[in-house]
């Protein structure tokens, strides 16, 4: 038994899946709130469980024959997903019952995505990530199919499902390359094995493993040339699963990406961080860009999401402990505020109204003051405008590019974001200087709206003092040798 | 010094009322509670100028508190302030007051939201007055950006959403080079720091980061003054802004744009301010001069106040980099008496400015709530309807042309006088503002309050309330004492500077300055 002590909250977290799987098939639709209750009431266990067993440890511990490691930082990631999973449950509450989807399965697949990244965080052997990342995969093709008569859901999620199919065969190859080259599938093998390469810059099957595992990971996170799906599935997609494959998910990449590239390849790292950069700045740079034409809701924060998904790249590719630690907290806030974008939404919205373009939102400030302002602090947070926590995330990453010496690298990406503040303020500007059309009410359960506006006065707080976010990243990844 | 943080107070105080009159909205009058708050943090900092010791100079009232300490970022919440920020503190809380004042009845929808973006925006700008960190600096001096480009887009004009997003762009874009800049400064720093005297001390930049660096600072505080050419955001803006958006626009935001030259640029980078001053004396002199001429042609009254106004912070950045070309003087006398001369004048000329152009566009405010409009055509003959208003407008346009006597004098004389010893051109084309000025201010003047009345609506115009008299009665004070006995304020400042020019003047630099003298 002890060695599975390591997964300890994993396998609570499967447990507690099966059970509310059985238990949501004796409720009606009229009792059904108690299936979310028992899931988020599992999720709050696993967070306990995450948090009493494996957290404060100076250094990495591998269990399970070398498949499985916690640190520091699988601890703080793993405290994140399942917190940020939390609020989107809770949104969907709302969204699913407004939208006539008020069914079971979805918290079922919500907990076997997470159960998902869990994995991807800890996994300590390529299998086991790769078994991880399908487990998120696979759930959210379905949720994202949830709207089984929608044809644009329908047409999102083949194109979510082929794509995310294609994107896991390269990096299956990739792994299985690696696999051919080193002999062995666990990280720690694999960085001992080419650290003592002599010239590994030159290594042919190497290029060609890293060439594969990067477009793989590309297409997970969403970067271009790797984009194409993400605009298409965030707005075919319900907007409680897009509020969760927004966010959730992206911690869970980002932790695959540390592990395979920072970890593992780490002695590769002159090979794959140009083919990263190149990739990243094309992000920031397209991203941006394309955001601007944008109308729908929904495309518009996808567009944004593959910018800040180059950004956060950025961080990690600088291969330094600032960059690593910028990344960590930039991906953190990142989900906050996408996370909290979309819930505001689904705040909006009521039964059979959506909220998804823009001029839903018109003003929005003279009929709820207080909603609006705290979808103001998440856009100029998303903006990175001081004193906002986003201007932190941003001057992290900054900081840790000019200190690689890649001042014009740091200059593109600011100027960048000057054109992406421009589709926030549009936002701002419909929702503020515009008259509104109608005068909706807001339909809305407290623990949402409570939710939503933690997450807007966190982005102030986090602003006011950032410090503490960022000591945690810091202090996290220190103790996981990062 | 004090044992309480009153610099944090003047920060934090406008700040946390702001919020809190948000949070409690219409219902509880929301006017008066920000009326008092602005009150109650003008009061708090009258004792800023009677406790500072101006003939050290040095700052005080200073505070430190670790702030962010992870990544290996050490940032400092660090206050401070000399002489120069007291008196731009001392107007920004001066001012708030007078528009909240005059904001009573002009304003009437989203009343709250009004009062409470004037109190936040406040607390932001005392803070980049204060901030000894560079980061923290760069904070505030962003954070202002929100409300302000709330009240203008909120309350302002019909086309007030064009003017709203080219200002906030245009800012925005200049500042993000600046923090690409201090970012690489901090990298350069031997103990990772952003602490201003740090960032001063450096000594290690190669002469092109020097130079990137100082166009960083050219470019983000360029936009805020605004050196021509970057100044086309503030014509629009300052005709769509609501009147107390104008005002701060006018009286406030551009200061931090011509504190931030002072606090940071020429400072941190003097070798290289040095190098460029020539260049900004010249955008400075064809701000003073084209800047007049377009004022001359406008129809638009506030138009026209907005061009006099980017006319006379041109003398700001004059007076700012005259320092570079007298220096070479001072070297050579051993006395650097036309450099404090110089700086004095830009700074008076700053305080100044608040004041005179804060005036005219609250005046101008006043007349656009009773005719609806700016248009110069639709006015004629107000004298006779409004006979108080005509006489207060009389002197805030002389204080524009800088007559004798009022504050618009001392500031543009004292630059004037530092520039003739620089170089008598410089001096001469500086000098043309005064025919120009008086030209353009004197003939609005003359179509706006004189002449035949010939439209009914002038002639049912009432004269000035007794709030807006106390207003423009406080304003008018203000601009005549700072004109006659301008002496409390070079006082409280010139200590200061002297010290500011020991940064400043490297004396490696000297015998390099001699040659191109």
């Amino acid at each position: 038994m002890a060695a599975f002590e390591i997964a300890r909250p994993e396998i609570f977290l499967l447990a507690a899946l099966c059970v509310v799987l059985l238990l949501d098939l004796f409720l009606g639709k009229e009792s059904r709130v108690i299936t979310y209750l028992a899931t988020q009431a599992s999720l709050l266990t696993t967070i306990l469980l995450v948090y009493s067993s494996f957290f404060n440890r100076p250094d990495k511990t591998v269990g399970l024959d070398g498949m499985y490691m916690v640190d520091e930082m699988a601890g703080v990631l793993k405290i994140a997903i399942l917190l940020i999973s939390i609020l989107a449950f809770a949104c969907a509450r709302k969204y699913l019952r407004d939208q006539d989807m008020w069914r079971g399965e979805f918290f079922v697949l919500g907990m076997s995505a997470i159960l998902g990244m869990l994995i991807m965080v800890s996994g300590y052997h390529l299998l086991v990530l790769y078994l991880g990342l399908e487990l998120l995969s696979l759930s959210m093709y379905a949720l994202v199919a949830m709207r089984r008569d929608d044809a644009q859901a329908t047409e999102a999620a083949i194109k979510y499902f082929v794509l995310g199919a294609v994107a896991s065969g390269f990096l299956l190859y990739g792994m299985s390359m690696l696999y051919g080259i080193s002999g062995s599938l666990e990280l720690n093998t694999i960085r001992e094995y080419f650290t003592n390469q002599p010239d590994i810059a030159t290594n042919l099957p190497l290029m060609f493993a890293l060439t594969f595992i990067v477009a793989g990971l590309a297409f997970k996170l969403g970067v271009v040339p790797f984009h194409m799906w993400l605009p298409d599935v965030y707005q075919g997609t319900p907007t409680a699963v897009t509020l969760f494959l927004s966010s959730a998910p992206k911690i869970a990449v980002f932790a695959l990406v540390i592990r395979l590239m920072a970890e593992a390849l780490e002695p590769a790292q002159s090979a794959w961080s140009q083919m990263i950069i190149l990739l990243a700045l094309l992000s920031i740079g397209l991203g941006n860009i394309l955001a601007l034409a944008q109308n729908n809701l929904k495309r518009l924060f996808a567009y944004s999401a593959i910018s800040h998904m180059g950004f956060m790249l950025m961080g990690i590719v600088m291969n330094t402990h600032v960059g690593h630690s910028a990344a960590m907290f930039y991906i953190l806030l990142y989900a906050m505020m996408s996370a909290g974008a979309f819930a505001m939404l689904i705040l909006l919205g009521r039964k059979g109204y959506e909220v998804s373009q823009l001029e839903d939102l018109k003003g929005l400030s003279g009929r709820h003051p207080w909603f609006a302002l705290m979808f103001l602090l998440l856009l100029f947070s998303m903006a990175g405008i001081p004193p906002t926590a986003g201007f932190y995330a941003k001057f992290a990453v900054i900081e840790a590019v000019v200190q690689a010496k890649f001042v014009w690298a740091a200059v593109f990406m600011v100027v960048m974001s000057v054109v992406g503040a421009f589709y926030y303020l549009r936002i701002i500007k419909v929702m503020y200087f515009d008259k509104p059309n109608d005068q909706p009410p807001i339909e809305a359960d407290m623990d949402i709206r409570i939710l939503v506006s933690a997450n807007g006065l966190l982005m102030i707080l986090l602003g006011i003092f950032p410090g503490v976010l960022m000591g945690i990243c810091d202090l996290a990844l220190i103790a996981s040798r990062l | 010094m004090m044992e309480w943080p009153i610099l944090s107070f003047l920060i934090w105080l406008p700040i946390m009322g702001g919020l809190g009159v948000l949070i409690v909205g219409d219902r509880y009058g929301a006017r008066q509670a920000a009326l008092l708050l602005a009150a109650i943090a003008f009061l708090l900092s009258l004792p800023l100028y009677f406790a500072y010791d101006a003939a050290a100079g040095t700052m005080q009232f200073t505070e430190t508190f670790s702030w962010i300490d992870a990544l290996g970022v050490h940032v400092n919440y660090d206050l401070g302030v000399d002489g120069v920020s007291i008196a731009l503190i001392l107007l920004n809380t001066f001012m708030t007051l007078l528009v909240l004042t005059a904001s009573w009845d002009s304003v009437k929808e989203r009343v709250d939201q009004y009062m409470a973006a004037f109190l936040i925006m406040e607390g932001l700008v005392n803070g980049v007055f204060m901030a000894r960190d560079a980061l923290l600096f760069y904070v505030f001096f962003e954070g202002m950006l929100i409300p302000l480009f709330l009240i203008l887009g909120v309350w302002g004009g019909a086309q007030r959403i064009h003017a709203t997003i080219k200002y906030f762009i245009y800012t925005f874009a200049g500042s993000v080079f600046l923090l690409v800049s201090l970012i690489y400064l901090y990298t350069q720093t031997s103990n990772g720091s952003f602490f201003l005297p740090d960032l001063y001390a450096l000594t290690n930049l190669s002469e092109n980061a020097q130079m990137l660096v100082f166009l960083s600072f050219l470019v983000a505080f360029g936009v805020k003054v605004p050196l021509w050419p970057l100044h086309t955001w503030l014509p629009e803006a300052y005709s769509q802004a609501p009147t107390g958006g104008s005002v701060m626009l006018a009286a406030i935001s551009v200061k931090v744009g011509g504190y931030a030259f002072y606090r940071l640029a020429m400072p941190i980078v003097p070798e290289a301010s040095h190098d460029w001053a020539l260049l900004v004396v010249s955008l400075s002199l064809v701000a003073i001069v084209y800047m007049s001429l377009l004022a001359l042609v406008q129809t638009n009254l506030k138009k026209l106040v907005a061009y006099s106004s980017v006319a006379h912070m041109g003398f700001v950045t004059l007076g700012f980099f005259l320092v570079f070309k007298l220096q070479g003087l001072a070297f050579v006398d051993a006395n650097t008496s036309g450099s404090i001369l110089a700086v004095q004048g830009a700074m008076i000329q700053m305080v100044s400015h608040g004041f005179v152009a804060g005036a005219l566009f609250l005046a101008v405010g006043m007349l656009f709530e009773r005719m609806q409009t700016v248009e110069i055509s639709a006015y004629q003959g107000i004298t006779s309807r409004m006979p108080l208003f005509a006489a207060f407008f009389m002197l805030f346009a002389m204080a524009n042309v800088g007559l004798p006597g009022t504050s618009g004098f001392v500031g543009e004389f004292f630059v004037i006088l530092a520039s003739a010893k620089a170089h008598f051109w410089v001096a001469f084309i500086a000098a043309t503002t005064l025919i120009l000025g008086a030209a353009y201010t004197l003939w609005a003047v003359k179509r706006v309050l004189f002449g035949e009345v010939n439209s009914s609506e002038v002639n049912k115009l009432n004269d000035l309330n007794r709030r807006e008299f106390a207003i423009l009665a406080v304003l008018a004070l203000a601009i005549l004492g700072l004109g006659w006995w301008p002496e409390p304020l070079t006082r409280l400042m010139e200590g200061s500077i002297r010290e500011w020019m020991m940064i400043v003047s490297p004396s490696d630099l000297m015998p390099v300055v001699k040659g191109s003298s």
